[in-house]
């Protein structure tokens, strides 16, 4: 249990320690940061100033050096100056996160609440109308391209039928009206998602051997299905709602630019646009973070909910 | 609980008996024979290989005069302007352009986009896979850690910073959709090839003085064909909404070819005026992915029910 602890841990240190050097390097390696302070337009730069802001931004130095001062850096908390306005790197994420968090959440929960009780329905009434109602929607969920589901849900409830707003997140901590489209978009897919995994842990459970004597006992069918195939079957949707939940942040990317809401995903294209380097190589640290993390966290969830893997 | 009593595939005792509602035997029909998936899948593949035959306009000129036609039931509108001399079946776009013929132009694109990153991907993916798994230890470490940094990249990120910087071309597209396609290839096909190297008959193979190749090609890699085409229809369903996305976000295959993902993105600007611009390629991609992800799943329940997880 230590040993498989401390291997994964070790696994997600590395994961994370790869994927930024990759981000980092594919942007700083494949063009000229500096053209940023250099516009088209503009009168261009002298040499002198050009080798003045490569020292202060650390680009004279091979791209490896520079990867091990970010990363040292970044593990104090320091991720460095956006260089298209020279704000902590740090600052502008924080004032965007708030949103993205706040999307994600609310839509982790939508996607639970709507996913998991129909995989339950999905399973247990198996064959009859409602698992078809049920896998109609898994299917739909997954198949729909999330852009296109937000576009048409624009034209239907904002522009045709003007119910709810188009754009932005509204004002105040959480304007409901702005996130009901968003939330439905961003969650639907992950919905589908989970509606599949717990149908199909359902089933598996509904067929084990325990079920079948709990029956075969006598116990009354609701029983059965609430105490003692329920609880089995949970853990796999249990254990995958913490990579669902990473899901939504980097899902955030197409959602918020559907939508224009001011959030990490619609920070990370405007930088990327930019080639606004330290900015990018930050955000990627956010998400691959969160993406590393919150597979750790499934990992020990597994282990702790069951315990047959603890004892092997 | 004659619910319970299940047969293979969900044929239910009830049903056996004949006491079924029809709806739900109609929609059981279509889950044992996935005709409609198979329709769906042909069509795109007879559009994809016939398509300059089967375009009525050419699809990437526009006529401005036929600007955001409506498609060709709206007759009212063409009474009224009688300038624009030809009908276009699902309307015109921004310019004047033909949807129609650019989503028929599109599904080509998009067939040659997925074959060649499907095919990429799954090779890369299986020959990792089969290597790890037959010879375990150190070299599976070292790919199965690969394996974990790979899925932690944020892959629209780093597809957003390449086409940035170096441009977005079709090559580079396919590079990047064969960069995500290959892992689900690495865990399934390694997972099998453990327990495969296992049996006998590799072992005979090996006692024999077969090479490791030869072994991993003549005696696992049949065994493993299943899994693999199992697994590639599941795929292909996600690797054609993440080239949509790509296209969506202006990364994709490059203006002005059509793909059905940066269609939708031109059509978000008229969506007040006219919704069948972005409503068309968007309704295309979901067919399309539904019919895909339909038929993998009937794959697997045939083929592979072990791989139920995925």
């Amino acid at each position: 249990m230590r040993n498989f602890l401390i291997r994964r841990a070790v696994s997600a240190f590395l994961s994370l320690i790869g994927a930024t050097f990759v981000v980092f390097t594919v942007s700083i390696a494949s063009d000229d940061p500096l053209l940023l302070y250099a516009k088209p337009t503009g009168y261009g730069m002298p040499e002198s100033q050009r080798v003045a802001l490569e020292a202060k931004l650390g680009l004279d130095k091979p791209i490896f050096v520079q990867y091990l001062l970010w990363i040292g850096r970044a593990f104090t908390g320091d991720l460095g100056e956006s260089i298209f306005d020279e704000r902590p790197v740090t600052d502008k994420i924080e004032e965007r996160v708030g949103v993205t968090l706040k999307l994600g959440i609310v839509s982790w929960i939508f996607a639970t609440v709507l996913g998991v009780p129909m995989g339950i329905l999905s399973a247990v009434k198996r064959a009859s109308l409602w698992d078809y109602i049920g896998r109609g929607f898994a299917l739909f969920g997954q198949a729909v391209p999330n852009f296109w589901l937000g576009i048409m849900m624009i034209f239907l409830f904002a522009v045709r039928l003007d119910w709810l707003p188009s754009a932005t997140a509204g004002e105040g901590f959480f304007s409901f009206k702005h996130y009901v489209m968003p939330v439905f978009v961003l969650g639907t897919a992950t919905a589908g998602g989970y509606l599949r995994i717990t149908r199909s842990a359902m089933l598996e459970v509904l067929d084990a051997e325990y079920v079948k004597l709990a029956r075969a006992k006598g116990v009354e069918n609701n029983w059965v299905v609430w105490k003692h195939a329920l609880r089995n079957a949970l853990i796999p949707p249990l254990t995958v709602s913490a990579v669902l939940m990473a899901g939504f942040i980097t899902g955030s990317l197409i959602t918020e630019s559907v939508f224009a809401i001011p959030g990490i995903g619609s920070l990370a294209i405007q930088s990327v646009t930019n080639n606004d380097f330290p900015l990018v190589a930050g955000i990627t640290m956010i998400f691959t973070a969160l993406w590393v993390t919150t597979n750790f966290i499934a990992d020990i969830l597994y282990v702790v909910i069951d315990p047959r893997i603890r004892l092997n | 609980m004659t619910e319970a009593l299940t047969t293979e595939y969900g044929t239910t005792t009830a049903e056996l008996r004949g006491r079924k509602n029809p709806l739900i035997r109609f929609l059981e029909s279509f889950r044992r024979y996935p005709i409609i998936s198979v329709v769906i899948i042909g069509t795109l593949l007879v559009f994809g290989i016939f398509a300059p035959f089967l375009t009525t306009h050419d699809p990437d000129y526009g006529q401005l005069r036929a600007k955001i036609a409506p498609p060709a039931w709206n007759t009212a509108w063409y009474e009224e302007n009688p300038r624009v001399e030809s009908r276009f079946v699902l309307g015109a776009d921004g310019v004047g352009r033909d949807i129609y013929s650019r989503m028929v132009d599109g599904a080509r694109i998009s067939l040659l986009v997925m074959a060649v990153s499907l095919a990429s991907g799954m090779f890369i993916g299986t020959t990792l896979g089969l290597v790890a798994g037959y010879f375990g230890g150190f070299i599976d470490e070292i790919i199965s850690r690969i394996w974990d940094i790979w899925a932690a990249i944020p892959f629209l990120l780093i597809a957003l910073i390449i086409a940035t910087v170096v441009g977005n071309s079709l090559e580079i597209v396919i590079g990047l959709l064969a960069m995500v396609s290959w892992s689900s290839f690495v865990r399934n096909v390694r997972a099998e090839t453990f327990t495969l190297r296992e049996r006998d008959y590799v072992a005979q193979a090996k006692i024999a003085g077969a090479s490791a190749a030869n072994i991993m090609w003549r005696h696992i890699l049949p065994n493993v064909i299943n899994t693999i085409v199992v697994i590639a229809t599941l795929r292909v369903g996600g690797l054609i909404l993440a080239e949509a996305s790509l296209s969506f976000l202006g990364v994709g295959i490059p203006k002005p070819q059509a793909t059905w993902g940066n269609m939708v993105a031109d059509g978000r600007a008229y969506l007040s005026e006219a919704w069948w611009i972005a409503f068309f390629p968007g309704l295309a991609i979901f067919l399309t992915v539904m019919a895909l992800n339909f038929m993998g799943d009937w794959l697997r329940d045939r083929w592979d029910p072990r791989l139920r997880q995925i």
